[in-house]
């Protein structure tokens, strides 16, 4: 039997209560009724403050069955490591969300202009769950332009907002940033998919830059590389391929495997065992995240 | 270990805090002040406390010390009307942000009547947010200003014990003591106290609700001042407990009534934070290893010249 479809909004609220003593239910569910109906600014600015003092911050830890129904609800929304108070906080925003676009919007940044930290991780996760998306496109890049790896990860990690609506340009700094302040790249939602040679190029330009300075590479920038590479990319790949570490070399493999350029495959053959180890899935993009 | 009760970071190098950290302070507070010259609008208020209580706190982190904040209009930009109307307004949504600790730095500069009355408005908010509140006594008339930032506080009934008086001296120390107030002490060359002072006042008054910090900001002034003067008491004869009370216990005491700053913080952090807030590494570039604040022996840091005069 399928359960009836419910939104985010009704699941983040569900999840909040399953997980709180009574008292602190009876707490939340008070003030997300009082959200919906007298929405005034100081209501939500306590609400929002009195979030991980009245319900911690404990792992919101979902069964499968709950993120199951959150990718029904919105699909490609992964809450799997969101916290409680993140889920109340959400459902508080999401509260004043009757309201036309653009006051919600007007609310929305008032909010994120004045967030603590961890106010603004729960903020960008929000993301993907906020009306009228392209709105919202302006304030996920300041996201990614954060000085504050978790803000950054916020946006880029297990959000399906910037596969759906960043430009190219946007979704290749997201994905070099990443690498720059050494993030991992698995956790971005659409990686494969939106791989482009422009990308490619970036990419390969900044293996260079720190092979020069004689930083290492993340092995996971090659996975990038590999669907768009050309030849000066193949000849990088053979490089690595050639000289580097294990993981390197299995990393190199891959996004060989991966190419359509036609030497991609000479550059295989001449490693047999790291090819059949590709081909058989017993190395995986995620093995090389994992590192 | 050591609490810094009075730092204003965002006004200090990374060297700093690496040799806070090295020297054995695990926390340090923040309390929201002027710049060094007067802010023009509120927008600048906005920014500013976002700051304090996001990259800052953050980048704290990164060297393996934990921040925290105070939130409020000070007595100096108390003086203009618009400004502090406007920043009265924008006061609560800052004042229940994770790591606030207190409203603060409050109180009187030149004892004006706008200072006095954002002072007392400030009072209320503390008291309806069961917030502690921190008070900057004045340069100058302290004595004066002292006495009277302590009647006002008594007379909107809030809890002495919820109530930091800082930058005491000799003058003023055994009437904050005897309101039952937090007594603090900013060891601050020139124009605060010295540390070899403070080792005589804690001779002679004991270690009960008093405190030091080193106030450091963008002035001549050591963000060391606390691991020095814990050393320069050790030397002086004052009794570890007493040392640890001056140094760490009391002012975790005051700024612990906020719920907001607890021994656990630093010492059993949550996994999520060493993630994402403490000890991680991206204000280090380029393959550096974090610097973790581990509390050295006592002693066994080099701290320099010890004495703040």
């Amino acid at each position: 039997m399928t359960p009836p479809k419910r939104t985010p909004q009704e699941l983040l609220a569900s999840w909040v209560v399953a997980r709180s003593s009574s008292a602190a239910a009876d707490w939340f569910l008070g003030q997300l009724e009082g959200l919906k109906t007298s929405p005034s600014d100081k209501d939500i600015y306590l609400a929002l403050g009195y979030a991980t003092r009245k319900l911690g911050k404990g792992d919101l830890d979902l069964k499968p069955e709950e993120r199951a129904a959150a990718a029904a609800a919105r699909p490609h929304w992964d809450p799997s490591d969101w916290s409680i108070d993140q889920a109340a906080r959400l459902a508080f925003v999401l509260a004043g969300q009757t309201r036309d676009g653009a006051a919600f919007k007007a609310r929305l940044e008032t909010l994120f202009n004045t967030a603590d930290v961890w106010e603004l991780i729960a903020f960008y996760r929000g993301l993907p769950l906020y009306p009228n998306a392209a709105q919202h496109v302006a304030r996920a890049r300041e996201g990614t332009r954060s000085a504050m790896q978790p803000i950054f990860e916020a946006v880029a990690h297990r959000n399906p907002f910037p596969m759906e609506q960043f430009d190219e340009n946007a979704w290749n700094h997201m994905v070099l940033k990443a690498l720059f302040i050494g993030s991992k790249l698995a956790p971005i939602q659409g990686l494969d998919e939106r791989a482009n040679p422009r990308l490619m190029r970036m990419l390969c330009d900044y293996a260079h830059e720190r092979w020069a300075a004689q930083r290492p590479v993340a092995a996971e920038l090659w996975r990038c590389v590999g669907p768009h590479a050309d030849a000066a990319a193949i000849d990088d790949l053979a490089r690595v391929l050639g000289t580097g570490e294990t993981l390197q070399r299995q990393a190199a493999a891959l996004a060989l495997s991966a190419a359509r350029h036609p030497d991609a495959e000479r550059h295989l053959r001449g490693v047999p065992d790291l090819s059949e180890a590709v081909r058989a899935q017993k190395v995986t993009w995620t093995d090389i995240a994992r590192g | 270990m050591f609490l810094d009760s009075h730092t204003h970071m965002v006004s200090r190098t990374t060297d700093d805090y690496e040799r806070m950290a090295a020297a054995g302070v695990v926390a340090c507070i923040e309390p929201a002040f002027w710049l060094g010259q007067p802010r023009t609008n509120v927008g600048s208020y906005i920014d500013y406390l976002s700051l304090i209580c996001g990259f800052e706190r953050f980048r704290a982190g990164q060297f393996g010390l934990r921040h925290y904040c105070t939130v409020g209009l000070n007595p100096k930009e108390a003086n203009n009307e618009e400004l502090a109307e406007a920043v009265l307004a924008i006061l609560p949504r800052y004042a229940l942000k994770e790591g606030v600790v207190a409203i603060g730095e409050l109180g009187y500069d030149e004892q004006t009547a706008l200072e006095d009355k954002y002072f007392r408005a400030q009072l209320e908010l503390a008291k309806e947010l069961a917030l502690p509140v921190m008070i900057h006594t004045p340069h100058r008339d302290k004595r004066q200003g002292t006495l009277r930032s302590m009647a006002v506080a008594l007379e909107h009934k809030l809890d002495p014990s919820f109530v930091v008086i800082d930058h005491n001296n000799e003058e003023t120390v055994r009437e904050v003591l005897d309101r039952g107030f937090w007594a603090a002490f900013s060891i601050y060359p020139f124009t605060k106290m010295g540390n070899e002072r403070m080792v005589e006042i804690v001779r002679s008054y004991g270690a009960e609700r008093i405190f030091c910090d080193s106030a450091c900001d963008w002035g001549v002034s050591d963000p060391l001042a606390v691991p020095k003067t814990a050393e320069l008491m050790r030397r002086g004869g004052i009794s570890e407990a007493a040392i640890e009370k001056v140094t760490y216990r009391n002012p975790l005491a005051a700024y612990g009534k906020s719920g907001q700053i607890k021994e656990d913080d630093w010492l059993n952090p949550p996994p999520i934070d060493q993630r994402t807030l403490y000890m991680g590494n991206s204000v280090l570039r380029g393959g550096q290893t974090p610097k973790v604040g581990i509390a050295p022996e006592a002693g066994s840091t080099a701290l320099g010249d010890l004495k703040i005069v």
